[in-house]
């Protein structure tokens, strides 16, 4: 959907700005500086006024995120239970922090104030895949799992084009 | 054109009760797998989706019925399937149980032992959930109907919940002030954390001048360590539809706006699924039932800001803007969202609605204590042994709350503190362990009710670090706009990383109650006003904690790193080497099976070898 498309299915209510702000984001990864300026224009809403919202509130990205996302759970419960541990040794191994991507844009890490799974903390959240009673070793396993992923797909990948491209020769 | 609605009057609301209630086959068998998010993090919808399949070929004539169903309470033991009739409770039910559950209990009537619960106290094996201590002392009105349910079907909550039959009661026969006069009866009050007369707050809105009136159900649930309002909403979301809708007829409003937690997906999708449905059935839209009154609900995303759980900034939020609180010495009753009367209510205080009309506000305000009543749902979490959501009277004690439902704490290790209110709740240490839990007894201790998390803190767990932690989380949750809380609470925190780091000087404490003063008494919200709870309650409670961190250099609770060191025990180390190779910094030496050491000066206290001895062989001292 365009961006005029998005405001018309709000009807043009500057009091949806949130949530129009949201299905862009859902539509195109991230808010992109051109749209916001877009946006603003279609409704009608100083520029100024949008990015306030956008940078207010803490689920509104304006870089792209990786190819998967990995949300850590930073509430009292996780906390007392060592999820700072988790995050200290995600930043050891991959160099992020909170709100990072990697440099291979493998994964978008966030850090969230409470998902609201604390009996089984600490929680790790991977592309919406709850694992619970997660350690540092268990949540790295799960971050190398998604390497080893990614790379069984582009091997698997290239290994398609290589019988392909034997097939036509 | 719109469809037909299903349902147009209360006789045909009835008349549909009546037929699904006798479509029900009593010979049918139910399964129901608890889907709620302790069991769905332990794997509850692959043991689901088992169960469908394995209905689907079975050649059984018998009639099965698999339900995925809202939270179930004792999440420790999750993955949690029930199955019916017998109501056979089964716990930590795994995917190769299924196989064995079905063939024996489904189709046989016959119990599987070996997944039944374990009464710790007894030893002997339980069929039922009320047999199970941590179900026991529970008395349930806002989760009646959780568990039990299929969240996504409006039949199920017509049939099975008797739902909509407060509502229809409500607008055949009850005025608006009736049903305002038995809210007031049951003295019910907001379970966000205020603790107001809900049924104040209706009667000023209704009596406010301005047309139209708004109403609001907050279901952003933000304090850590709370998910009760996201069980209700992914469990039974209709009873808060139901509540709403009895509601706006209450105050005469025609708009309501959920306003749900973005971090909750699923309790979006379930709202709106029923919302829809409710829609179809004519239970929302225009001429409710039949009758003259209008009223229709839309959903918001909240965009994950703390502070949205505020009243004024939730709609702040909802115009559109970013949620920034107001002064509130003009009532959002009177002047709220979009500056028109509005009413706000918690999830759950909109949940208890249904109960309090159908049996009466007499009969809601016979629980509870003199000025809390009813009953308030609690997200037990933290360091006890059974961990959930649990619903009590008002006036059962922590105690009753922690080692009676709770079974204690984990690993047999001492209580230290229960901490309630969230983000801006105190920690209540064990002197108060036979205190009644209620609005104003909480806050007479220091902390709050807040919307419910009850996180249990043992002897490992640093006052000191759980203060600083609240104000990390409150330094960046601050909106900014008044001075005493974007500024007061980052130099507490200053503080307090310092008392943590082994930097502590002489008169910190009395800074930080200086400053925590100051802070709480000069703040436009509710958020700074109470930010400086947890800090002013561990000092109440734990002065000496904090004592020793800054003239000892020392953390009692050995969590501050960098005031502990870690040693091996010679006497259990094996001399495996695991340590040594985990180390990072080379600290650790010793020959292949003998005893090994750390070397002090190398050590940055990182607490990697710590967790991998698999002998345990590595103590804090």
């Amino acid at each position: 959907m365009t961006i005029e498309e998005l405001v018309a299915k709000y009807e043009s209510d500057k009091g949806m700005l949130i949530p129009i702000m949201q299905d862009i984001q859902y539509e195109y990864g991230y808010l992109q500086a051109e749209r916001l300026r877009e946006l603003a224009v279609i409704l009608n809403v100083p520029l100024s006024r949008v990015y306030q919202v956008a940078t207010f509130y803490a689920s509104f990205r304006l870089a792209p995120k990786g190819q998967h996302e990995v949300t850590l759970c930073m509430g009292t419960v996780c906390y007392l239970k060592g999820a700072d541990r988790i995050a200290e040794r995600i930043s050891e191994e991959y160099g992020i922090e909170p709100g990072g991507t990697t440099e291979d844009r493998l994964f978008t890490l966030q850090a969230v104030n409470c998902v609201g799974a604390c009996a089984v903390a600490p929680v790790v959240i991977v592309d919406g895949n709850y694992h619970g009673n997660c350690t540092p070793e268990s949540t790295l396993e799960i971050l190398r799992g998604l390497s080893r992923q990614e790379e069984e797909e582009a091997s698997a990948h290239k290994g398609a084009t290589s019988t392909r491209r034997k097939k036509r020769e | 054109m719109s469809a037909e609605k299903i349902v147009r009057s209360v006789g045909d609301l009835e008349k549909l009760r009546k037929e699904l209630q006798n479509g029900r086959n009593t010979s049918t068998k139910i399964v129901r797998v608890c889907m709620g998010p302790g069991c769905a993090a332990k794997g509850a919808r692959g043991v689901y989706e088992l169960f469908l399949e394995a209905a689907r070929e079975s050649s059984t004539k018998v009639a099965i019925e698999t339900k995925a169903v809202g939270c179930h309470g004792l999440c420790e033991r999750g993955p949690i399937v029930i199955v019916e009739p017998g109501d056979i409770f089964y716990q930590q039910v795994e995917e190769p149980d299924v196989a064995e559950i079905f063939r024996e209990t489904v189709l046989s009537s016959r119990i599987v032992e070996r997944l039944l619960y374990e009464d710790p106290e007894t030893g002997k094996r339980v069929q039922h959930a009320e047999e199970i201590p941590f179900y026991r002392a529970q008395k349930r009105i806002a989760l009646l109907q959780n568990g039990i349910i299929d969240p996504t079907s409006i039949d199920d909550y017509i049939a099975i919940g008797g739902g909509y039959s407060a509502l229809a009661k409500a607008l055949t026969h009850m005025e608006p002030e009736e049903i305002i006069d038995e809210v007031e009866k049951a003295g019910l009050r907001g379970r966000g954390g205020g603790g107001f007369l809900t049924a104040r707050k209706w009667r000023s809105c209704r009596e406010a001048e301005g047309f139209p009136k708004y109403l609001i159900c907050n279901g952003d649930e933000g304090d850590p360590g709370a998910f009760m309002d996201r069980a209700i909403m992914e469990g039974n979301p209709h009873a808060i539809l139901e509540g709403m809708i009895i509601g706006s007829y209450a105050i005469g409003s025609h708009h309501g706006y959920i306003y749900v937690r973005n971090e909750y997906p699923l309790s979006v999708e379930r709202l709106r699924e029923g919302i829809q449905r409710a829609r179809e059935y004519g239970l929302l839209g225009e001429n409710i039932l039949g009758s003259p009154h209008s009223f229709d609900i839309r959903i918001n995303r909240g965009g994950g800001a703390f502070v949205c759980g505020e009243s004024t900034a939730l709609m702040a939020s909802l115009e559109g803007r970013a949620g920034e609180p107001r002064a509130k010495y003009i009532h959002t009753v009177e002047s709220g969202f979009k500056e028109k009367p509005t009413v706000l209510n918690n999830v759950e205080t909109w949940a208890n609605v249904p109960a309090i009309i159908n049996e009466g506000g007499k009969k809601f305000a016979s629980i509870g204590t003199e000025k809390s009543k009813g009953t308030k749902v609690f997200s037990l979490v933290g360091k006890v042994l059974n961990t959930g959501l649990v619903e009590v009277p008002m006036g059962t004690t922590i105690r009753q709350i922690v080692y009676d439902i709770g079974g204690g704490v984990k690993g047999g290790k001492q209580f230290k503190a229960v901490q309630t209110g969230g983000p801006s709740g105190g920690c209540i240490p064990s002197a108060y362990l036979d205190s009644p839990v209620d609005f104003d007894e909480l806050t007479k201790l220091g902390s709050m009710m807040g919307s419910g998390g009850m996180i249990v803190m043992d002897e490992d767990t640093c006052m000191v670090n759980i203060a600083k932690y609240f104000l990390h989380f409150l330094k960046d949750e601050s909106c900014g706009k008044c001075t005493p809380c974007r500024e007061g609470i980052p130099q507490m925190l200053y503080i307090l990383e310092k008392i943590t780091k082994g930097e502590g000087e002489p008169g910190d404490i009395e800074k930080l109650e200086a400053l925590g003063k100051l802070v709480s008494e000069t703040s436009l919200c509710a958020l700074g006003k109470t930010a400086a709870n947890p800090v002013l309650s561990t000092i109440k409670y734990f002065r000496e904690e904090y004592e020793t961190h800054i003239n000892e250099k020392r953390c009692p609770a050995k969590e501050c790193r960098g005031l502990f060191s870690y040693m091996i025990n010679a006497e259990v180390c094996t001399g495996c080497g695991i340590c040594k190779r985990t180390c990072p910094v080379e600290a650790i030496s010793g020959e292949k099976k003998t005893p090994h050491t750390i070397d002090q000066s190398k050590c940055t206290k990182c607490g990697a070898c710590f967790e991998k001895c698999p002998f345990t062989a590595i103590e804090k001292v």
